[in-house]
């Protein structure tokens, strides 16, 4: 039984319709409900879960349309009316805490004229345009929004950078700006270590590591993540970032962090940081730390990069950390964890929110002999033939567009991670189960309570089966984020959940657990 | 290369208009930023071809 209404020109934003629709879901006798703007890509979202009708047709990219199957006429009554009550809800709350919303930034700039950032989270197809308005008008720009070509990001770059501007993005998910957290980032306190980052999680794992020892942030700049890799961009965002900070006296030390980045745009970034007199620390992710050049060092991971960047604020020697030799403990810990597993248990399952976290969880495993299917694998051989279905081992980057379509990001809804954990319990292959979570604005409040439940369900189901299920994990965030991560890491801990103190470090325990895991079943 | 303004902003109070999630301007307001909320929706209905003529004639 179905009920499709559609309400014309009634927009709302696609987060909070993706938790509004999560939340008509889970009501009794509601089989599948979806409340989406009228896109053509949600359209044909609906047509994919069998809600698409007269009405859905007639909708337009303005039009709200709220789509339901239930078992009973009752039960459809009931979620229209939790629809509607929730969409009512939204439309007041904004009422309350503003008086006016302009449509217009011309009507935006006449209420606020001495604005100077514009942050954009539309949707991609529209992106652009407002971005180019933006600059336009003489602000800086962070764009959110993903899905943006990269001729458009080329256009927006070349004019940003002639008026002198910031263009943070596209898909620029997290800076901070004179201590000020943007979209998704971590209260961390201020300080003299100034990043121009390419990698949103990337970002805020060296930030919070920074945080974690004793350094602070003076600016955070995100660049959005193709800037270096895309070698008709050149690292324009890059470049202006460095230079901005070079000239901020606040910042005392810079950190540049990419994936690996297009030959030409690296030469060219490094040269520029060999200029600005500083001292400067850079990680390529998945690439082999450098030799020092000058005064540019080169980390091997991201905890690493934080380490050499509050060293040298402090003025003390800089060399590579071997802070992450083995520790005696940590290796029996990990001979201890493989031994209470039955004779099935073999694979590793990494199951990721943060896509660089994800990454250097995976270059680990690789750089250690491991062979690795991933949604993010470059080689066809370590691809999987469905991201649905792990094979081997297999590590996962849930916030990619594959897992995240009509869906809430794995940040901000922990169910697409809690129903693949179930997934990989019910396999009697998983060994080990590789985590991370990231705290911080934006994400969901408690993220390890729900996360807390799924492992201890895990746990159950494969001590049932005469098993043991270890799980890994690391927290981003700080102990200042609204989640706090002290209460975070409890939680999980009180479920057997080992947390190490850095994304690394967790993957780096993984990989001694599975050496034991091979080795015992040699 | 010239980032003078990119420094006058590190200088600054911020003072954001934010376009898209709500969530957004709500944490910028629990950190004490100034932000203007945008009631945005997709141009022209979101009808492509309008959109861009419109861009055409805006230059």
């Amino acid at each position: 039984m179905k009920k499709i209404l559609v309400r014309k020109n009634a927009y709302y934003d696609s987060v909070f319709l993706m938790l509004a629709s999560k939340a008509i879901k889970q009501h009794p006798g509601i089989k599948e409900a979806a409340v989406v703007m009228g896109t053509d890509v949600n359209l044909e979202l609906l047509k994919g879960i069998g809600l698409f009708s007269g009405e859905a047709a007639s909708a337009k990219p303005n039009d709200l349309v709220i789509a339901l199957e239930g078992e009973t006429p009752e039960a459809l009554e009931e979620a229209c009316r939790i629809a509607e009550e929730t969409l009512k809800k939204k439309s007041q709350r904004g009422g309350e805490e503003e008086a006016y919303r302009p449509v217009s930034l011309e009507g935006a700039l006449k209420i606020i004229p001495e604005a100077n950032l514009v942050i954009i989270s539309v949707p991609g197809l529209y992106a652009a345009r407002e971005a180019r308005g933006a600059l336009h008008k003489g602000l800086h720009v962070m764009l959110f929004s993903d899905h943006v070509s990269v001729e458009d990001e080329v256009d927006l770059k070349e004019r940003a950078t002639e008026k002198g501007l910031l263009m943070m993005g596209p898909d620029c998910g997290t800076a901070i700006i004179n201590g000020k957290p943007l979209c998704f980032a971590n209260v961390v306190r201020r300080g003299a270590i100034g990043l121009a980052a390419a990698s949103g999680s990337g970002l805020q794992e060296v930030t919070c590591c920074i945080d974690r020892m004793g350094g602070g942030i003076s600016q955070a700049l995100g660049t959005g993540g193709r800037d270096l890799q895309e070698p008709r961009l050149r690292g324009r965002m890059m470049l202006m970032g460095i230079e901005a900070l070079k000239h901020d006296p606040e910042t005392r030390v810079i950190v540049v962090l990419s994936k690996p980045p297009a030959e030409e745009s690296a030469a060219t970034v490094l040269s520029r940081l060999e200029q600005t007199g500083k001292p400067c620390v850079v990680h390529f992710l998945g690439l082999k730390p450098m030799e020092r050049r000058g005064a540019v060092w080169f980390s091997g991971n991201m905890e690493e990069t934080a380490a050499m960047a509050v060293a040298l604020s402090r003025g003390e020697t800089c060399g590579r950390s071997n802070s992450f030799a083995p520790d005696k403990d940590l290796l029996e810990r990990a001979e201890a964890e493989a031994g209470h597993m039955s004779r099935s248990q073999r694979y590793l399952r990494g199951l990721f929110a943060g896509g660089t976290l994800a990454l250097e969880a995976l270059s680990l495993f690789e750089q250690e002999g491991f062979k690795i299917r991933s949604n993010m694998a470059k080689e066809p051989g370590q691809a999987l033939q469905s991201p649905h279905r792990s094979e081997g081992n297999t590590l996962l980057d849930l916030g990619d567009d594959v897992f995240t379509l009509g869906k809430p990001h794995p940040m901000i809804d922990p169910s697409l991670r809690e129903e693949r954990i179930a997934q990989e319990a019910a396999d009697p292959e998983t060994a080990l189960l590789l985590m991370d979570v990231v705290l911080g604005y934006g994400a969901h409040e408690d993220p390890c309570g729900p996360l807390a439940e799924s492992v201890s369900k895990a746990k159950a189901w494969m001590a049932e089966r005469g098993g043991y299920l270890s799980v890994v994990a690391s927290i981003t965030g700080t102990d200042s984020d609204f989640q706090n991560k002290a209460e975070q890491k409890k939680k999980l801990e009180s479920v057997g959940c080992l947390v190490m103190p850095s994304n690394y470090q967790a993957a780096l325990q993984a990989v001694h657990i599975m050496k034991q895991v091979v080795q015992r079943w040699m | 290369m010239d980032v003078k303004k990119i420094n006058e902003l590190f200088g600054k109070e911020l003072k954001v208009i934010n376009v898209g999630l709500d969530s957004f301007a709500e944490t910028l307001r629990k950190e004490k930023v100034d932000v203007l909320q945008m009631d945005w929706r997709p141009p022209a209905g979101g009808d492509k071809h309008v959109i861009s003529l419109l861009d055409k004639l805006g230059g």
